[in-house]
């Protein structure tokens, strides 16, 4: 027996319906039970002190500070890599063997997983160029991780720039490296600062790639030599040695508000350049 | 004078552009330098399938990883890709638009909570449920896969709302005009033209799933054993590595490298499959969004 189609449409609509309101509700239900918990804790003492007994009291300073100082230094390495790469792809070659092989590792590179990219830092980083844990350590690890998001939203960016800037600026006797610093980078800017900023939030949330090159340093680090905590290791070390609930609900509640916080400006970012090149 | 420039700047980004590739097969070197001759020297049989993981007295098996692994990861796909992938139909076939472009980033943004938090509370709210309601330790295989389950939702929601809003509105008039209802225009007509796009949001997910440690670590509670049922606690290949990999050394190090072999194997072939279900669908244009 088979059901009339109206009613097999109305039951595939109520059953997709239901499936993506238990999406929504489980993703807003982690954000919010997170906040609800957490943000009791945070203060300005809380943010702006040192920890205490491993982090059992005390605030989060260090590992604030290690969560601006990491991702920062992973964009600086990562930033002239990744666009110059998209520069590259877009403005000096046609689909070639070479663009092929760079895609094809820049694809691969998008797929390993965070622990892979750990222990390559830490073999490789750590042990080998003996950098110990530290800063630069990680930076150059989370540079790598996230080297294939930068490269395709600079590579999207700087193709939305309407082939017609760059024929102005060749009819008026600029050489291709000038279009590219005077016409085409400008207007990808804000594509490609909405890369930097997924870049960062993904470095944020990083932890099996930064605990094994980073290390999990409370001390404030003096050089790029020292080692660092982030607030995502901290969280992990305080949920998983059961050092602290409480520290450790308000460690994730700063850490989620951040990562959205940079998430938004990156996705307002990039609506503002669609908003500008539809006009 | 300035021809030279033009040239340096263009051999310059040439090399810049190799980079990603060198990352990769520094990585690969690296890692395979490590593990390789440990995975040989053991005998990969020995180590891919004895279960007996005693890394002080010399003894590497990691057969309890591997089946915990895929367990867990085909677990959280049972949970992942129904949902998602409903959630991705539902979203371009039967809301207004406006819906659709509120969700949508809503949805990708929520892509950004850290996996630590995902695997905290899969510790504090899932696997108190779960021994309380199903007996058990809590934590466990079910409380891995759920929580990865809703981990890739971003994932498989995000890429494959993008396959199907690729499909031509075209094919969708078309069966509306034969007199098919909505539904059957979705799922005769628009799925099947969607089908590879959807496959390979689904093959990245399960690459995700199968990396993914932190979250990993706190809610499967990582007993090396092979589990037999859902409710048993269980170590996947990613736990393994980054637990001991704070104070291994040797050859108990070697090991956890030839562990990283292993699952950079696995993800290897996933994400190529991935990329060759993707390149057929849209031709040169690859997983780039």
């Amino acid at each position: 027996m088979r059901l009339p189609p109206k009613y097999t449409q109305m039951t595939a609509v109520a059953v997709l319906a239901g499936a993506t309101l238990v999406t929504l509700a489980a993703l807003f239900f982690i954000i919010v039970f997170v906040l609800h918990k957490g943000l009791p804790v945070v203060s300005w003492r809380f943010l702006f002190t040192n920890p205490q007994e491993m982090g059992r009291a005390g605030g989060i300073f260090p590992t604030l500070v290690g969560s601006v100082l990491l991702p920062l230094l992973g964009i600086a390495i990562a930033m002239p890599l990744g666009v110059g790469t998209a520069v590259y792809l877009t403005e000096y070659t046609r689909e070639t063997k070479v663009t092929q092989v760079i895609r094809f590792g820049t694809d691969c590179l998008a797929g390993i997983p965070s622990i892979i990219f750990g222990l390559f830092g830490f073999i490789f980083f750590v042990v080998i160029l003996r950098m110990g844990w530290s800063l630069l350590s990680g930076g150059l690890t989370l540079a790598i991780m996230i080297l294939p998001t930068i490269i395709r939203t600079s590579e999207e960016a700087i193709r939305a720039v309407p082939y017609a800037y760059r024929e102005v600026s060749f009819s008026l006797g600029a050489t291709r490296w000038e279009t590219v610093v005077k016409v085409v980078l400008p207007n990808a800017l804000p594509g490609i600062v909405t890369g930097l900023m997924l870049g960062i939030g993904r470095c944020i949330s990083e932890t099996a790639a930064v605990i094994f090159t980073a290390g999990s340093s409370l001390r404030l680090p003096q050089s790029a030599f020292d080692s660092v905590r982030t607030m995502a290791v901290h969280f992990y070390i305080l949920a998983r040695e059961g050092l602290s609930n409480e520290n450790a609900y308000g460690t994730a509640a700063v850490l989620i508000l951040a990562v959205l916080l940079v998430n938004l400006t990156a996705y307002w970012l990039m609506h503002r350049f669609i908003a500008r090149r539809t006009k | 004078m300035k021809f030279n420039r033009e040239k340096l700047v263009e051999r310059l980004l040439l090399v810049v552009a190799l980079s990603a590739m060198a990352a990769l097969a520094l990585i690969a070197v690296f890692i395979f330098k490590e593990g390789v001759p440990f995975l040989l020297e053991v005998g990969p049989r020995q180590f891919l399938l004895s279960s007996d993981w005693r890394p002080q007295e010399g003894r590497f098996g990691v057969y309890p990883m591997i089946v915990a692994s895929l367990w867990v990861t085909l677990g959280a796909m049972l949970i992942g890709a129904p949902l998602g992938v409903a959630g991705a139909i539902f979203l371009n076939e039967f809301v207004p638009r406006w819906v659709m472009r509120i969700i949508k980033p809503t949805i990708e943004l929520l892509a950004g909570i850290p996996s630590v938090v995902f695997g905290f509370i899969g510790v504090v709210v899932l696997a108190p449920l779960i021994r309380a309601h199903l007996g058990g330790p809590g934590l466990s295989v079910l409380a891995g896969a759920v929580v990865l389950g809703i981990m890739v939702l971003p994932t498989v929601i995000s890429i494959s709302t993008d396959a199907i809003s690729a499909v031509p509105n075209s094919y969708r008039e078309g069966a509306l005009a034969l007199g098919a209802t909505r539904w059957q225009a979705v799922h005769m007509v628009v799925l099947k033209a969607a089908r590879s796009g959807i496959v390979a949001s689904l093959i990245l997910a399960m690459g995700r799933a199968v990396g993914e440690t932190m979250a990993v670590i706190m809610v499967a509670g990582n007993a090396v054993k092979v589990p037999h049922s859902v409710l048993d606690s269980v170590r996947t290949l990613t736990a393994n590595i980054a637990l001991e990999m704070g104070y291994a050394t040797g050859k108990h190090r070697e090991a956890l490298f030839a562990t990283g072999v292993v699952l950079f194997v696995v993800v290897m072939i996933l994400n190529s499959i991935a990329t060759a279900a993707v390149r057929r669908r849209f031709g040169t244009k690859g997983t780039r969004k």
